[in-house]
């Protein structure tokens, strides 16, 4: 009697545990392989992929999709670069407006939504991120996936101990060696993470990009936020982008210089092994400070936390916060008015070789109708001008 | 370093299979419905791992 009471018992523990594995490695698949589409907007001239580029890339979780958008007049390149951390979501959707609405009238822009590909199929371990988020729509709302800072453990394993950055030898963080913004300028013959950003330098050389922007978001407690961190061959751009921003668009945006002796970052190894001038910028994001909540979609949506609130009073933070928080669509209409206005500013001094955008949404539009707004219903588009990231 | 990379992938979700196999053999012969809880949530996350969900 005792070992069939004992074996009923194993059976139903046995289906709990079937059913949190079944329930869980369901909204994990879910996340990894969520198709996110993308209208190609009238200004997109053709899509290619980064393993094109690089073929030891070609057909792994990070070749991405690569953008182009073709101004009938010649111009300069500048190539826009999102998702390098798709925890930072704001970089992402950024790139997402300028794919979906961006026309170059003069010069080309270039655009990745995924930059670190496989690091936006899976979420902060035991950081209990929410695996996907919604920006409501018009049309009902277009699910993202979260994504996290590093690339996917599934997708690049072990990690070392100590992690060496090629070319500098410098040591860093073991866990940055899935960091694509800790591996620049990569090798072929490195981890997937080297690959990539390897691919990604090929990419810069070949199509000649003169100014690479490198779109993140920061946590209020980390020193360099709300700022355009600038190789020294972009300080003047940079600077003159700043001024402009401060004292036309209604948000401060400073700059800071890339240090010399910092490696495997874009703002300084890109500038140092390529022609392009590379800037990196940086929006607030509640979400990721140490202090937050839980951490919930709202929060990634909002930027309201409590705890943050509380932590800047004790004078913690490097930004400002209050009840109001930092909005999704302000931290994304932050960077659509940075990059503007980095073209703007470039065009000022180069116009035979200008940067001309239209159909973009700056920050107060941003704002007033929400990111939703410019993003297009796939149903109703042209397949033929649909894409998946 | 990608061939040792490999290698060591190959070893670890060896052993991850064989955690597993000892975990789940474990919850088959434990009598104490404690013990018998604990083996089912300590294998979820290396059923997770070993199918390649997270």
């Amino acid at each position: 009697m005792d070992n069939v009471r004992a074996y009923i018992r194993k059976m139903i523990l046995a289906a709990l545990g079937l059913a949190l594995f079944i329930t869980s490695g369901i909204s994990f698949y879910e996340s990894r392989y969520l198709k996110e589409p993308v209208v190609l907007g009238p200004g997109v001239t053709r899509v290619q992929s980064l393993g094109d580029y690089f073929s030891g890339i070609r057909d792994t979780t990070n070749d991405c999709n690569v953008y182009f958008l073709e101004g009938k007049k010649q111009g300069a390149t500048i190539f826009i670069l999102g998702g390098t951390h798709p925890e930072e979501p704001a970089g992402r959707l950024a790139a997402w407006l300028l794919a979906e609405n961006a026309v170059m009238e003069q010069g080309r822009l270039i655009v990745v939504l995924s930059a670190s590909r496989s690091a936006s199929t899976v979420t902060r371990l035991s950081g209990a991120y929410p695996p996907g988020f919604t920006i409501p729509t018009g049309w009902g709302g277009q699910k993202f996936r979260m994504g996290d800072r590093w690339t996917n453990p599934l997708d690049q394993w072990p990690d070392p101990e100590v992690y060496i950055h090629y070319p500098s030898g410098q040591s860093l963080a073991y866990v940055d060696i899935r960091n694509l913004n800790r591996a620049w300028p990569g090798r072929p013959n490195g981890s997937l993470t080297e690959k990539t950003c390897f691919a990604f330098m090929e990419l810069i050389k070949r199509e000649k990009v003169d100014i690479l922007v490198d779109l993140h978001e920061a946590e209020l407690q980390y020193p360099v936020i709300s700022t355009i961190v600038a190789h020294e061959k972009g300080q003047e751009l940079a600077t003159l982008a700043s001024m402009m921003l401060s004292d036309n668009e209604g948000f401060k945006i400073g700059t800071e210089f890339s240090p010399k002796n910092l490696h495997g970052l874009s703002h300084r190894e890109v500038g140092d092994f390529s022609n392009a001038i590379s800037l990196l910028v940086e929006a607030p994001e509640p979400f990721l400070d140490a202090t937050r909540g839980k951490t919930t979609e709202e929060i990634l949506l909002t930027g309201k936390d409590e705890f943050v609130v509380k932590a800047g009073k004790h004078g913690l933070l490097f930004e400002k916060i209050d009840q109001s928080g930092w909005p999704i669509n302000i931290r994304v209409g932050r960077h659509t008015s940075t990059v503007l206005q980095i073209m703007e500013s470039w065009t000022e001094d180069h116009a035979e070789r200008g940067l001309i955008c239209r159909s973009v949404p700056r920050y107060a539009e941003v704002i007033e109708k929400g990111i939703g707004y410019y993003l297009h219903d796939p149903s109703k588009a042209d397949p033929k001008r649909v894409v998946y990231e | 370093m990608d061939f040792a990379a490999k290698l060591i992938t190959i070893v670890y979700y060896c052993l991850v299979a064989y955690i597993s196999a000892i975990l789940l053999w474990n919850l088959i012969k434990t009598k104490s419905w404690d013990k018998e809880l604990l083996y089912i949530i300590v294998l979820v996350p290396f059923l997770l791992r070993l199918f390649r969900l997270k």
